[in-house]
């Protein structure tokens, strides 16, 4: 079940006094091996329960600052059909964000904390979302692009140990296929549209292409959680396999599209049977990290904006229920003294 | 940053189709009970999941303790006479 | 003489049905724009999606709506052609639904207004003899109930929760009543449309209007302002200043690349 005060029921038996630490750690990491899946109120390593409030916890606030970018577009959609799909999609995200803030919660962190962590900035969110949006081709290249990229993250975790986050990430999945099929779209309509418009899916896919491959996350030999996470199968490739993987898939659908990958080095290797590609700048990588990407500041600048606005709102609808239970409480009294 | 207080969780369960079950999806914040249901619709709906929601607030739901599933369920894993495929019944009886 | 007398009746019936029908799609459209507008910066997650289905509605029964007053015109104009070529004197939407987005009170009191409105209005068009109107409305009235239900629900909210909220809901109120006017004092258009049966007159449709918003109204312990005289009327192309805004972000790439396909 998903919820906080089952969690915290649990924490009590955390320290069951007969079984020692090293003997539950040996328990849960068979468990783990066995394929079963942990649920909230299992025993689990603190080490565990805060690797996966970082990373679920991470997850939602891209989903949540996700919908900024693509957001932009919304009111310029140039039909009322891509229009309509744009909402439904900006829309999914952030509804995304809210099942894993559920996911997350089960952990015995609440969203409000974690969403705080966010605004104060010391909470991380995908760096691809620090890039701007700036033609509506832009729009078409993350759908194909970083959903792409995003669900190819993501299908792996729908067998993830944790289950209410394995849960989630079906029903995320689920919904996200149609979301890289309509970015595709766009892009095909551009290429095979007027001059400008080719120049436009062309530019967009030099602005993301790096980006995408950045989602992955740092080389293996670079990742500092990688391997306890693929330990506890949270994770269950690295993030190589799973950025060659994309390459692979990705690369013939430009070609399609007649446009150009940014990668002088890109080329397919008949030995390995894989497309080899360049260098990724990671100090880039990291520099988008630390706060100094080209739209960081406009992004927390409009979730805080949201959450300060809102605040008033938020109150409100407490008052207002607060009275109505009051206002129960004085009517079932006053119908004890009348019979 | 954060608000004095978070709006309520409730636990949300929906109903696929006539006929079925409703099944635990996950959960809403809401300060009351229609709102959770509202919250629900919007959320958990968007792609006709659902003929029926119920929300039931997070704190009120009881749940069994994980230390004493031994305890709980394996006392039924030796009773497998409750099974049809315990017995042994010649293959020319038909119907039964 | 007679049958040129009758082709001219016809013809004007069909420019009165067209503009009637374009007020429709125009109120849909513009509305389901603003709230867009939104998505990502209400007030939490679940308002981000609340507002994003009635948007979606809203702007599904522009397109049916657009659709068909193309149809009437005749002169090939596609629901793109007819939402991002028109200027803004072309456009029939009441001045209520172009009103910013100032503030959560205001976008609530608007979609309250507006919900109340159209729920009247496509109740009255589902039963008239425009068959396909009365198609699109019916599937319309299902949508806007459930957003009276949300906007009504929050107007409670927020008119009966906080000194502050009940503040902003009344100063909302204040600030878009005027704007209500119009949606009740018909024009040739309306009551050519109402004597052919299409809808029913706008008096009953404030009747049933007024008492479903004075039950909110009172609920949210606001209070409900004094009638104004407004003359400045959307549904006759006599905008604020509000529409052209909205119109330039919204026709923007169709106006940049003229006959490009997206």
């Amino acid at each position: 079940m998903y919820t906080q005060a089952l969690d915290q029921l649990s924490k009590e038996h955390e320290h069951t006094p007969q079984i020692d630490e090293g003997e539950l750690n040996a328990r849960f990491q068979q468990r783990i091996d066995n394929e079963e899946r942990i649920e909230p109120k299992d025993w689990m390593p603190d080490a565990y329960r805060l690797t996966l409030i970082r990373q679920i916890s991470q997850h939602a606030h891209s989903e949540v600052v996700g919908m900024l970018p693509e957001g932009n577009w919304i009111t310029r959609a140039p039909t009322l059909k891509r229009k309509a799909i744009l909402i439904a999609k900006v829309q999914d995200e952030g509804g995304h964000g809210a099942y894993l803030y559920s996911a997350a919660e089960t952990l015995g962190v609440s969203r409000e904390h974690l969403i705080g962590q966010l605004l104060a900035g010391s909470a991380k969110y995908s760096s691809i979302f620090n890039y701007p949006t700036l033609t509506w081709a832009d729009v078409g290249a993350i759908g194909w692009l970083v959903d792409g990229a995003a669900i190819m993250n993501q299908i792996p975790l729908c067998r993830c140990s944790y289950g209410p986050y394995a849960r989630a990430m079906v029903r995320i999945c689920k919904e996200e296929s149609f979301h890289q099929r309509q970015g595709y779209e766009i892009m095909i309509t551009l290429a095979r549209g007027t001059p400008e418009q080719k120049r436009m899916a062309q530019e967009a896919l030099n602005r993301w292409w790096w980006p995408a491959l950045m989602m992955f996350g740092p080389s293996d030999a670079d990742s500092k959680h990688s391997a306890q996470s693929m330990r506890w199968k949270i994770k269950r490739f690295s993030n190589d396999e799973l950025r060659q993987k994309f390459v692979d898939f990705t690369v013939p659908q430009a070609e399609y599209l007649g446009l150009t990958i940014p990668d002088p080095d890109l080329r397919w290797d008949e030995e390995t049977q894989h497309y080899r590609f360049g260098e990724i700048n990671w100090t880039e990588f990291q520099e988008v990290l630390k706060g100094n990407g080209p739209c960081n500041r406009d992004r927390m600048a409009a979730r805080r904006r949201a959450h300060e606005e809102g605040r008033w709102v938020r109150e409100a609808a407490q008052a207002y229920a607060e009275k109505q239970r009051k206002r129960a409480a004085d009517n079932s009294l006053k119908v004890e003294v009348v019979s | 940053m954060s608000d004095a207080r978070e709006w309520p969780l409730y636990e949300i369960f929906i109903r696929s189709r006539g006929g079925l079950d409703h099944k635990h999806v996950g959960s809403v914040h809401a300060v009351d009970a229609r709102m959770a249901i509202q919250h629900a619709r919007d959320l958990y709906t968007r792609r006709q999941e659902g003929v029926s929601i119920w929300a039931v607030k997070s704190s009120d739901i009881v749940a069994s303790d994980p230390n004493d599933a031994d305890v709980l369920f394996e006392p039924a894993r030796d009773k497998i006479y409750r099974h049809p495929t315990f017995y042994n019944i010649p293959p020319e009886v038909k119907t039964l | 003489m007679s049958a040129a007398a009758t082709v001219m009746a016809t013809d004007a019936g069909a420019h009165a049905k067209f503009v009637y029908v374009l007020r429709l799609a125009d109120a849909s459209l513009i509305l389901g724009q603003q709230l867009g507008a939104l998505i990502g910066h209400s007030p939490a997650i679940e308002q981000d999606l609340g507002l994003a289905n009635i948007s979606l509605d809203l702007i599904g029964q522009a397109r049916l709506l657009l659709t068909y007053a193309g149809e009437i015109e005749g002169a090939n104009r596609d629901e793109d052609q007819l939402a991002f070529l028109r200027s803004e004197s072309e456009f029939y939407n009441p001045t209520l639904v172009e009103q910013p987005n100032t503030d959560f009170a205001f976008v609530i009191a608007r979609q309250l207004l507006m919900d109340a409105w159209q729920l009247e209005l496509y109740d009255q068009l589902a039963q008239g003899t425009d068959t396909r109107l009365a198609e699109i409305a019916a599937k319309s009235l299902k949508e806007t109930k459930y957003h009276f239900g949300y906007s009504a629900d929050w107007a409670i909210r927020l008119g009966d929760g906080t000194e502050e909220s009940h503040q902003r809901m009344q100063r909302a109120l204040d600030a878009l009543w005027p704007y209500t006017y119009e949606l009740f004092d018909p024009d040739e258009i309306d009551l050519e449309i109402s004597r052919a049966g299409i809808a029913g007159d706008l008096s009953s449709v404030r009747q049933n209007w007024d008492r479903r918003v004075n039950e909110v109204l009172e609920q949210a312990t606001l209070k409900r302002p004094e009638n104004r005289f407004y003359s400045w009327y959307g549904k006759r192309g006599q905008h604020s200043e509000h529409l052209g805004r909205v119109l330039a972000e919204m026709q923007y790439l169709q106006r940049t690349y003229p006959g490009a396909q997206w």
